[in-house]
């Protein structure tokens, strides 16, 4: 698959690539500078080959250069095709793609904001990670930059998009929620009740992540990899332990790729259900979301009774998983039939409620163009019409070794995404049932001892969508850890969702997304 | 011991201090200042079936302006210290702070860094600190029941003896 691309690809572009190099289903372009945005549209629109992730790092010491990676992902086939530019640090701009790829703006505002890298023609070039009160030259990701600087706060204004007219007036919301939410600010402008324009603005989360896995060792960076978005901790460290373990080129045990299928589809199965909850609550109906809530608490405990921890943290290590769940099989499989039997009642009743239905149809529509040109992904995307999962796309862990469906609903709508939701709960059980039923005899954790000098991409499917890491390790030491939460790609997709819709309907809408704030921020 | 009787005896021991102090219920406001949101998951547990904190007497409100105690999360990151000293100076006196989870505490695994401000007490007073990442709802009960005690300190000092 890979090859035939790359040759495609040099038959269209002869001259402006200047090398390739491809390593398991990686495949790294380098291509001209000037050439970056032709090659990518060519390859996002004529090929229909989504964008799935940007990324710069710094080898100044090494090769003299910035390098800005655009990551593609075919689904059909299990490849990545990785376009590189090298940049020269001493005139750090090149060519925003953001005018032909709209998934591209915050990823280019990210970098232009971390590296100072300027993407030359963004549309919008406002800051994105760093506040107002940065100063002007500073950049945290550059390799001369030291973690611990606390740089002084300066005078500065953020500018928001401004909508005039008669009547219309602005509602500014957060940081600081009224419910137990993440800080992110929220300015609505309205005319009556409809939504005409939300500019979400975000990062108050911001704990240089990024920064910190180039400053801690290996195995706790797996330990900081589960706290970057603490609802989806198992989906974070299986995604940040397959990249370091495909560096290392080794294969982990058979039972430790089944029980990491348990941990990730467990972690699915407690953000599905808190979700279909907060969908309950938002529409007032405190006794669906009591329900809802009852058995996520039982997944919760459940979680602690078999790994120690109700986030299933502390699990995951880099060559396999921590603790073995074998003898808990059957409390597992009893619980989760008892759950299976409680839930489909519970959606059977939600689901026959007519208020409640009335509230979440045609709400918060996300169309399927929108979605796609945003690169929405995870059960938001799949309820837009977008047939795409990681598990089965570029499968991993032990999932080719199982039968499950990726629900896909039309409409893009709360309903559609409540029910996306609901049918992945099942799919989950079903997945768990599969798993613990075959589980291979075995080791669960092989020793790896210093890991060699590489680069790979490691992913999962968690709760909210595609998670993707690229990690980079010289000398046993990791110098650049990209992460891309799922809640990045689906953040901008927002402001599109509410349009029209009432300011009372925003909370259900969000709910719906069900977006993480500290992994957008990190 | 199950869930629902550990949480049931330290409930009513929680209540009974409650009614002692407050007369009749303690309001909390939760204010995330850049932790990774497992500490919320908690947080919202505290108000499920199982757990049902408000039977004895614990309120989540919706403004600081309403609240007895502030119960803070993440390691206060650079963009958040403002909006949580607002937030503090919002809420009336005598106040708690209550510091949850290991960020909270200390900074935690995010530590003191450009971004990253190295736990709550740098920033606003704090009366009790609750480890755990995250702390389980247990947990966040008993914090709760030692602040509690810490105010009773707190009114007594401010108390002018004949």
């Amino acid at each position: 698959m890979n090859r035939e691309f790359t040759e495609a690809l040099k038959n269209e572009f002869g001259t402006n690539i200047l090398d390739a190099v491809t390593s398991r289903n990686e495949t790294y372009l380098t291509v001209k500078k000037e050439a970056n945005v032709k090659i990518c549209d060519h390859i996002y629109h004529h090929l229909d080959i989504p964008l799935i992730s940007i990324f710069a790092t710094d080898e100044r010491k090494k090769d003299g250069c910035f390098k800005v990676h655009y990551v593609f992902s075919i689904g059909k086939g299990d490849a990545f095709v990785i376009i590189k530019i090298n940049i020269d640090g001493k005139s750090p701009r090149y060519n925003s793609i953001t005018h032909k790829i709209a998934a591209a703006n915050w990823y280019e505002r990210e970098i232009q904001d971390m590296f100072g890298l300027l993407p030359v023609g963004h549309p919008d070039p406002r800051r994105l990670v760093h506040f107002e009160d940065w100063p002007d030259g500073v950049y945290p990701l550059r390799k001369d930059f030291d973690i611990k600087t606390k740089p002084p706060r300066v005078e500065g204004e953020y500018v928001y998009r401004r909508v005039e007219g008669e009547g219309v007036y602005e509602i500014p919301v957060g940081p600081v929620h009224a419910g137990v939410i993440e800080p992110g600010h929220f300015r609505f402008s309205v005319a009556g009740e409809p939504i005409i324009n939300l500019e979400i603005r975000h990062f108050y989360t911001h704990k240089g992540v990024e920064k910190l896995f180039e400053n801690i060792s290996l195995d706790k960076a797996v330990f900081l990899a589960e706290r970057i978005s603490g609802d989806n901790s198992a989906a974070h460290a299986v995604a940040f332990c397959q990249a370091v373990e495909r560096i290392a080129g080794i294969d982990i045990p058979a039972r430790a790729k089944y029980i990491r299928v348990v941990l990730l589809e467990l972690e699915r199965v407690y953000n599905h259900l808190g979700d279909i909850a907060g969908i309950a609550t938002d529409v007032a109906f405190a006794m669906g979301a009591a329900h809802a809530n009852r058995l996520k608490e039982e997944i919760l405990q459940l979680n602690e009774k078999v790994t120690g921890s109700r986030m299933l943290r502390g699990m995951n290590a880099i060559g396999g998983v921590r603790r073995d769940i074998g003898d808990k099989k059957d409390e597992i499989l009893l619980k989760l039939s008892e759950i299976q039997h409680d839930f489909r009642e519970l959606i059977e009743y939600l689901m026959a409620i007519p208020s409640l239905v009335d509230r979440i149809e045609t709400t918060g529509r996300i169309y399927n163009d929108t979605a796609k040109g945003l690169h929405v992904v995870g059960p938001a995307a799949r309820a837009s019409g977008i047939d795409r999962d990681m598990r089965r796309d570029h499968a991993y862990a032990a999932y080719p070794e199982f039968n499950f469906k990726v629900p896909v609903q039309k409409a893009g709508d709360v309903n559609a995404r409540t029910l996306v939701r609901a049918d992945e709960v099942c799919e989950s059980i079903g997945l768990i049932e599969q798993a613990l039923w075959s589980l291979p005899d075995g080791d669960i954790k092989i020793n790896i001892g210093e890991i060699p000098d590489g680069y790979a991409l490691g992913y999962t499917e968690a709760p909210r969508g595609e998670t993707l890491y690229w990690v980079m390790i010289e000398n046993n030491r990791i110098v650049r850890c990209k992460v891309r939460d799922p809640s990045f790609c689906n953040w901008l997709a927002i402001e599109y969702a509410v349009l029209d819709n009432i300011v009372p309907d925003f909370p259900i809408v969000n709910k719906s997304l069900s977006l993480s704030y500290s992994g957008n921020d990190m | 011991m199950t869930v629902e009787d550990e949480v049931e005896i330290m409930g009513q021991r929680l209540n009974s201090r409650i009614k002692n102090i407050f007369g009749r219920s303690l309001h909390i406001r939760e204010v995330d200042a850049g932790s990774c949101n497992a500490c919320e998951v908690e947080v919202n547990s505290l108000s499920n079936p199982i757990y049902d904190i408000e039977r004895f007497g614990i309120h989540i409100v919706a403004s600081p302006r309403h609240a007895d105690m502030l119960l803070v999360t993440g390691p206060v990151t650079r963009n958040m210290e403002l909006a949580l000293l607002k937030t503090y100076n919002a809420t009336p006196s005598p106040k708690l702070v209550a510091a949850m989870g290991s960020c909270a505490c200390n900074g935690g695994i995010f530590g003191d860094t450009y971004a990253s401000g190295g736990g709550v007490d740098k920033f606003i007073p704090v009366d009790v600190y609750i480890p755990g990442c995250p702390p389980r709802p247990q947990a966040v009960i008993f914090g709760i029941m030692v602040a509690i005690d810490k105010l009773a300190q707190k009114i007594k000092k401010t108390e002018v003896n004949p």
